[in-house]
């Protein structure tokens, strides 16, 4: 199922925010080199807000106990958990396409 | 210095984004500027009435002398500090965070210099300093340093004879240091242009992170003495200039809360537009 979750210019460059979809929370990540990425809005480790984490290169380090993520995996950089991730596009018209199983 | 460089927003952590600090429930806390400690009847009572309004979870006194409302959700922080109608402590930055002080001269049957004085001018000219690791000072009216002068970041203690000793490199967190006298000065001013110059060195000579008393270890109070008390490098006009600039470019950063800085800083999540 895809869905559309609004304007890529709603998330700041460099930074991530959290939705809210059918039930689920996402997090949303738009790089400064333009690449996008949407997973589970909360670390496995403390329940953290991805979202507020700090972006860099396709790695997400979580705001409270610093573990690092690659959003392209969801693996765990420095911890042995993954993250759930979405298949996530920017449509010609600038929206933000997410596909949900 | 000063403002002449790009603020990359996403570059900041998340506290320094929404100017509070996250908690582990991904609620905020909501710290306000109480220099000195002093705090006011009105005052106490808007804070108290804010805490009412918002049914915040818990109000903490902190060991900074401020108080904290803890528990505040991202949404509503723009709200509680308009109806706070005060700056921002920077209780959640790497920055000079507070000045602690005991009554010093006001009331205190002991007090050899005015504490309360030297702090509050302290925080009307550091705040908000961004620096390398946060800032936590202290003044004390006395040597029987009731407010912790001397395990500070920097402090400063009145002694006999009108004087005031200048600490730096104290600590009394993780790490545990007496701070290094750095010097013995006359007057506020004088405590202020030391503590400026020492900073404004710290800021340019520090590594991301480090806190005085491992900089201050490092470099040696000697080497630090020379430079920021004896000039031993010619560099201090132009350290005194440059922390000039920073001081000068102070703005309250919870002033977003009318305008914000980036799309959605306070929204929790953002609503599906289909």
């Amino acid at each position: 199922m895809q869905v559309t979750l609004g304007p890529l210019s709603a998330i700041p460059e460099g930074e991530g925010r959290t939705f809210a979809v059918a039930g689920q929370r996402l997090a949303v990540f738009r790089g400064r080199d333009g690449a996008v990425f949407a997973t589970q809005a909360e670390c496995p480790h403390r329940q953290g807000p991805l979202a507020d984490g700090l972006l860099g290169n396709g790695t997400l380090i979580c705001p409270l106990h610093s573990l690092k993520f690659d959003l392209k995996t969801g693996k765990a950089l420095n911890g042995d958990c993954s993250l759930q991730t979405y298949p996530l596009e920017v449509s010609a018209a600038g929206q933000l396409l997410v596909e949900l199983a | 210095m000063g403002g002449e460089y790009v603020d990359e927003r996403d570059a900041r952590f998340i506290n320094d984004r929404v100017h509070a600090n996250i908690q582990k429930d991904a609620t905020f806390s909501v710290i306000p500027q109480i220099p000195g400690g002093v705090t006011s009847v009105a005052q106490l009572r808007r804070i108290a009435d804010v805490a009412e309004k918002y049914n915040v979870p818990l109000v903490k006194l902190t060991g900074g002398q401020r108080i904290d409302l803890v528990g505040i959700p991202r949404e509503e922080l723009p709200q509680v500090w308009r109806d706070l109608d005060m700056p921002s402590g920077f209780a959640y930055a790497k920055r000079y965070r507070t000045c602690k002080s005991c009554i010093g001269t006001d009331y205190c049957r002991y007090g050899l210099g005015d504490s309360m004085g030297l702090a509050t001018v302290i925080e009307a000219r550091f705040q908000g300093l961004e620096t390398p690791g946060k800032l936590k000072l202290a003044t004390a009216g006395c040597p029987r340093n009731c407010s912790e002068a001397m395990v500070k970041d920097l402090g400063a203690v009145a002694v006999e004879g009108g004087k005031w000793e200048v600490y730096v490199g104290g600590a009394a967190g993780a790490h545990v240091r007496k701070g290094d006298l750095l010097c013995t000065v006359d007057t506020h001013e004088q405590v202020l242009l030391i503590a400026g110059r020492f900073i404004q060195y710290y800021r340019e000579n520090a590594k991301y992170l480090e806190r005085t008393y491992g900089f201050v270890e490092r470099m040696g109070v000697e080497k630090v003495r020379a430079v920021v008390v004896n000039d031993s490098e010619g560099i201090a006009e132009r350290l005194d200039q440059a922390l000039q600039s920073s001081v000068d470019a102070y703005r309250d950063p919870w002033l977003e809360a009318v305008t914000p800085a980036t799309p959605n800083q306070f929204a929790s999540h953002l609503p599906i537009v289909q």
